[in-house]
């Protein structure tokens, strides 16, 4: 009895220790060198992997930066969902000088909601966008306007957009928001569009995509942009921020100061501001028409 | 007799307006003729505003090899180059002619003699057909001389005229049939002559038993008189199943031939032209005349009911508001209205969407009709499977684009899809196989030639 306990201890000890040296050897062997700092960066980033700073996920992103400290300068590398914080602490890390990226935001460029555009048929097709898109122009007739079936909302892996059911467009939450870019490749017409947050959380831009002719775009949209240039006129005088091609305005946002003086000389009211523009100076009282 | 082996459907027939002949609309005020009505590049503009236009003037000539040129419809003036919305609502450049009086270019036969006589030979009738701006008539708008453009080392024996008209509803083969069998009949000798071969079928579903028996009489009668050799040209009777006047399924039904996915029927030694293309070449190879005008269906339910509806010649870029003018205006109960056949045609959501060349039909659905039904889940019954035409599986195909794995779609066979709705009519749950399906078709195909470009970049 004992000697067989003895026995099987001895063998099950003795192909153990065989076992442990191979491994031991193999290990010393084939070991990957890894630098311990592409796990120290990537437990700092995040860890979403959402793929915002054109690399595989957040290792990727690490290694990346690990690349780039290598070389001496990390500055041209941000993670958008982590923000500034994120990079300055990347930055500290590595004691190199992180770029200046602004916080940026996905916004809509439409503003087609259920009033502005009224729905002039109405499409009982499957739920999406892009299968809605392949269809038709769009219950409202704008081949460029949301179609309201929020391919982005499902599409957004932070929960950052909702769609409003009574102006039938998406909204996001600039808390939430990341600017990962999922809903930019979502949308089928292209509506969104990464911007950054601006000063004190104050943007401006143009809240249409229609390229078609004035009286085309206005047909099916009272908020169309029709490309009549006074917003540009404006701006043109203060910081030539506005360009116009294809009947379309489109501002710049690294050249805008989100003054606001864009927003109320708009027509057909389509630029967006997140506050208050100024009110137009009043006009010159027209003189009363003399009475015949 | 004859039909194709796999799947296929029975929709209801409703073919209201068999017995309505073909009446010629009048030019209307207006027309928009969009420059890209075919499948291929977009024709290139070769007229301005203010060019003063005959019937039958170049509007937009051919801009490659599948491309085909566009005519003035109508006599009068360009009033501007624009966009019009089309049968989806997507705006597309078209010339728009103020209509003044109905001149003709000088060198078309207007006369309705029949030609009997052929003279041209097989590379002039080719180019004729292609100067004429002819295009699949039956709506898939495929540019005809580049079907008859036979490459070197390619043999054909057999020209199909296809007179299936398998879509429910539709009438204007079947009208032009027993209204132009003479024409139909040149025709299809023109395009034998300029394919080649010695025998045609003129294919018909047994609905139209009036049709069958009409053409097999003339035939019987200009092969009596010598005008056509015996047993060259026959009339092939098929039993009703749609899709059967898809290209494939016509093919296999008639010749017993399948073409290979990925292939063209000139593969298997087949060409397929419409009737109303044949005819077309008729006009255009014996009259000199280009394509600008088309048989379109007008029809529905309550508006055959009211005693309204029919057959019309309508000159390319008339406005559906022409048209449904010329009806006494929409019924009451309509919901949708459907440009092309119920099955594979599209609703439009404004009047203003001008007749092309491959508008077939016009239908008023009532509301009870127009209506999908509740959306239910898959239940694996596979009845699209036995449905679909092409031996595909639809309901796989439906979830693997959901998914978005193109790959994968791709290798199931999803460029196979020849677009007939059969899936969508066979689900019990109702749900909507081919709209999904087409959005992976169109990222399928964006991905094959991103996959080319990126081969021909090395």
């Amino acid at each position: 009895m004992t000697q067989t306990i003895l026995f099987s201890v001895l063998v099950l000890g003795a192909v153990a220790a065989i076992f442990a040296t191979i491994l031991y050897v193999i290990a010393k062997k084939f070991a990957v060198e890894e630098d311990p700092r592409v796990g120290e960066v990537t437990e700092m980033l995040p860890g979403i992997n959402c793929g915002a700073c054109g690399f595989p996920g957040c290792p990727g992103m690490a290694a990346a930066l690990v690349d780039a400290a290598d070389g001496g300068d990390i500055s041209h590398l941000n993670c958008p969902p982590g923000g500034q914080e994120t990079m300055t602490r990347i930055g500290e890390y590595f004691g190199l000088e992180v770029g200046s990226a602004k916080e940026t935001v996905a916004v809509l460029r439409c503003g087609g909601s259920c009033e502005k555009a009224p729905a002039k048929a109405s499409y009982d097709g499957p739920r999406s966008c892009a299968v809605a898109h392949g269809t038709f122009a769009g219950e409202n007739g704008c081949a460029f306007g949301c179609l309201g079936h929020g391919d982005c909302e499902v599409v957004c892996p932070f929960d950052a957009i909702t769609m409003n059911p009574d102006t039938g467009l998406p909204e996001v939450d600039q808390e939430k928001c990341t600017s990962c870019g999922a809903c930019v490749d979502a949308c089928p017409r292209n509506l969104f569009e990464i911007r950054p947050v601006g000063r004190r959380d104050r943007r401006v831009w143009i809240n249409c995509r229609n390229t078609e002719s004035p009286v085309a775009a206005k047909k099916n949209c009272s908020v169309a942009c029709i490309g009549c240039g006074l917003c540009k006129k404006t701006c043109d005088g203060i910081v030539q921020a506005i360009t116009i091609e294809n009947n379309l305005a489109y501002i710049d946002h690294d050249k805008c100061i989100a003054c606001g003086k864009c927003v109320p000389v708009c027509p057909t009211n389509a630029i967006a501001a997140t506050f208050e523009p100024p009110k137009p100076k009043p006009k010159k009282t027209e003189t009363e028409p003399a009475a015949t | 007799m004859k039909t194709f082996s796999i799947g296929g459907i029975h929709p209801p027939e409703n073919k209201l307006t068999a017995d309505k002949p073909i009446v010629d609309l009048a030019p209307p005020a207006q027309v928009a003729i969009p420059v890209s009505q075919h499948i291929g590049k977009p024709a290139e503009l070769v007229v301005e505003r203010g060019t003063e236009v005959k019937v039958g003037t170049l509007l937009a000539k051919a801009s490659g090899f599948i491309s085909a040129p566009v005519h003035s419809s109508v006599s009068g003036k360009v009033k501007k180059i624009d966009t019009v919305v089309d049968a989806q609502g997507y705006r597309r450049q078209a010339v728009v002619i103020a209509v003044d009086g109905d001149e003709w270019e000088p060198g078309i036969d207007t006369t309705p003699d029949l030609v009997q006589s052929i003279p041209m030979d097989a590379t002039s009738i080719v180019a004729r057909i292609a100067e004429a701006g002819i295009v699949g008539a039956g709506g898939a708008t495929f540019p005809t001389a580049v079907k008859y453009s036979v490459p070197e080392g390619k043999h054909v024996d057999t020209l199909l005229i296809n007179g299936v008209e398998c879509e429910p509803y539709l009438t204007a083969d079947h009208r032009l049939m027993l209204e132009n069998a003479d024409e139909l009949i040149v025709g299809t000798r023109v395009l034998m002559k300029a394919a080649g071969v010695a025998r045609a079928w003129i294919g018909i579903e047994n609905n139209k038993p009036d049709a069958i028996a009409h053409l097999q009489e003339r035939l019987q009668t200009l092969s009596a008189a010598g005008e056509i050799p015996e047993g060259t040209l026959q009339v092939l009777p098929l039993e009703v199943k749609y899709p059967q006047g898809g290209e494939k399924q016509l093919i296999e039904a008639a010749t017993g031939r399948e073409v290979p996915s990925g292939k063209l029927p000139l593969d298997v030694g087949c060409v397929v032209s419409n009737v109303s293309t044949a005819i077309a070449v008729y006009h255009a190879v014996q009259k000199n005349r280009p394509f600008i005008d088309r048989i379109v269906t007008v029809t529905g339910k309550e508006l055959v009911a009211r005693g309204d509806g029919g057959n019309f010649r309508v000159r390319i870029g008339t406005p559906v508001s022409a048209l449904v003018e010329a009806v006494g205006g929409m019924p009451e109960d309509t919901a949708k209205v459907v440009m092309g056949g119920p099955m594979t045609g599209k609703a439009i959501t404004s009047f203003d969407v001008p007749i092309t060349k491959g508008s077939g039909g016009l239908i008023f659905m009532r509301a009870a009709d127009a209506r999908r039904h509740a959306v239910g889940n898959c239940i694996r019954c596979s009845r699209c499977v036995g449905a679909c035409p092409m031996g595909l599986e639809p309901y796989l195909l439906e979830k693997l684009v959901q998914a978005e794995m193109w790959e994968d779609a791709e290798r199931e066979g999803i460029m196979d899809c020849i677009e007939c709705g059969s899936c969508n009519f066979a689900c019990p749950s109702n749900r909507p196989i081919l709209d999904w399906i087409r959005l992976g078709k169109g990222r399928v195909g964006a991905l094959r030639r991103s996959r080319a470009a990126a081969r021909a970049g090395k």
